[in-house]
């Protein structure tokens, strides 16, 4: 499922097909952002650092969906959607795969892993975290 | 006192639960004209006017079809907590000068047009949305992971969520005119599939068609009118979004418009006789209990239990059956105005709040759990 991309978000979908999940981090005030934007929203500066996340994370909640009635969807049902706090702070929306749903709960460790969507760009999962 | 003080003077709910006979707009009209009658009002009297869910300019199309030409406008759409919104704007309006009459109209024929409301499609296009729609949200599912968060920290139980299915089925057997009257059980929504978990599918609100619509004056106006004019006490709006990245799921939109409106509206939690809280889901008004401060954070589960929210508890909740088993449309907030209004002037028979003298609404909008707003309205009592 191809991410949809803009003039500010399309160096995040690259960078994932590199492997790689970047954060970015405000080079005047601090704040660590996401999703991208080209303002920090805190201070208002355009001077940003990027900065590569662990990619890995634990699950804050998720549910498991069993209805989805686009077509897309349908064939993937059941699938977990899971809100992922980052060890970097943020929490972001996606799926928990790789794994039975049932094996799914709140506080699972996880860990990125990179979905290819063709044109350069990758979109990013979490599965089980299953280094030491 | 402001004489241009704002008043609801006008309240109608279109019987209709299913027409696939007409269109939203003509339903609109139906209900507009029912509103106007109950307020005693022409169309010639309306200076100002507000509806959502009609399409980015529907407004203007709106006025056509009722062929209304206002000095006041308002479309702010926010979701099924919009005309919530609505009467706040519009009674600051009239409180200001800028129209003495406003309309609020809502329509919509979501049953009829097999409009998948909680489970289709998410994407609406704006940049903050790509970073979803890649993962297949639902709006069931975003309640639902707001539901599993809150059963994480606190232990609550799918038969606290379920007991609030219940109560508005008990109340909708109370009303002639809603979906679904037949009783269920706690274990006939244990019993039924997992939309998407926690939430089973008696957990969620139906898809109806409707329409509603409202009318509000100034209270000098007012004096001339049939009904006693429901005093608007108090209102505010908030939203909820993933901001920068760090987040509290439990943190809702009501966490900050409750507050905010009984600052307003001189009141608190303990004040409040009725509430009309919007339920698109049964987590949806456990959470919005909690954030309005009827109990604290974390004691949800316990709060809805043994009858304390159903007729004849301690806070009566949605006696019309709610949007879990009256009607919803897809953008419910219209009809918790309209059932506090005439709850508040003893209209409702067998399902009246004895003596109810202030009631709260508080509409959400959008995907709790995601994005959303929260819209509260503190209404009767005299301020």
């Amino acid at each position: 499922m191809a991410p949809r991309t803009d003039e500010e978000s399309r160096w995040f979908w690259e960078a994932c097909a590199r492997q790689e999940f970047v954060l970015q981090h405000c080079v005047a005030c601090g704040v660590i952002r996401f999703h991208p934007r080209t303002l920090c929203p805190a201070c208002l500066s355009a001077e940003t650092a990027f900065v590569r996340a662990s990619g890995r994370g634990e699950v804050y909640t998720f549910t498991v969906t069993w209805q989805n009635q686009s077509p897309a969807w349908r064939e993937r049902l059941p699938y977990v959607l899971a809100w992922v706090q980052l060890e970097e702070g943020p929490l972001v929306l996606s799926n928990v795969v790789d794994c039975k749903p049932e094996a799914v709960c709140i506080g699972l460790k996880v860990e990125v892993v990179f979905e290819d969507a063709g044109e350069g760009l990758a979109v990013p999962r979490f599965k089980p975290f299953e280094g030491a | 006192m402001n004489p241009n003080e704002a008043v609801l003077v006008g309240a109608f709910e279109h019987p209709r639960r299913f027409a696939p006979d007409k269109t939203a707009f003509q339903l609109a009209a139906e209900a507009a004209a029912g509103a106007l009658a109950d307020a005693g009002l022409k169309p010639q009297d309306i200076d100002g006017y507000a509806t959502s869910g009609v399409g980015p300019i529907g407004i203007l199309s709106m006025c056509h079809q009722l062929d209304i030409r206002p000095n006041w406008l308002d479309s702010t759409s926010i979701g099924g907590s919009s005309f919530v919104a609505h009467v706040g704007t519009a009674a600051a309006a009239i409180a200001a000068g800028l129209c003495e009459t406003v309309l609020i109209t809502y329509a919509a024929t979501a049953a009829s047009e097999k409009f998948a409301v909680g489970t289709g499609g998410n994407d609406a296009g704006d940049p903050p949305d790509a970073f979803y729609a890649p993962y297949g949200p639902t709006i069931v599912g975003a309640y639902g992971m707001v539901a599993a968060r809150h059963r994480h920290e606190f232990g609550t139980t799918p038969e606290q969520l379920a007991e609030i299915a219940v109560t508005m089925r008990r109340h909708a057997g109370l009303n002639p005119h809603a979906r679904y009257r037949e009783p269920i059980t706690v274990e006939d929504v244990l019993k039924s599939r997992i939309v998407s978990s926690p939430l089973h599918l008696l957990d969620c609100c139906m898809i109806s068609d409707g329409a509603g619509a409202l009318v509000l004056t100034t209270r000098e106006r007012a004096r001339d009118l049939p009904k006693t004019p429901v005093t608007i006490r108090g209102s505010a709006v908030a939203v909820r979004h993933g901001g920068h990245g760090p987040r509290d799921l439990l943190d809702i939109a009501a966490c900050q418009s409750g507050p905010k409106a009984f600052e307003r509206a001189g009141l608190r939690p303990a004040d409040v006789d009725l509430c009309m809280v919007y339920d698109s889901f049964t987590i949806t008004v456990l959470a919005t209990l909690e954030a309005l401060g009827f109990c604290a954070r974390g004691e949800g589960g316990a709060f809805v239990e043994n009858g304390r929210i159903g007729l004849g508890g301690e806070l009566p909740v949605n006696p019309d059956g709610g949007g879990l088993s009256s009607n919803h449309p897809g953008m419910r907030g219209i009809f918790l105005v309209i059932e506090a209004v005439k709850q508040l002037r003893g209209e409702c028979g067998s399902r009246q709040v004895e003596g109810a003298k202030v009631a709260l609404c508080h509409g959400t909008g959008g995907w709790l759990g995601i994005t959303h707003s929260g819209a509260t309205l503190l209404l009767g009592g005299e301020g």
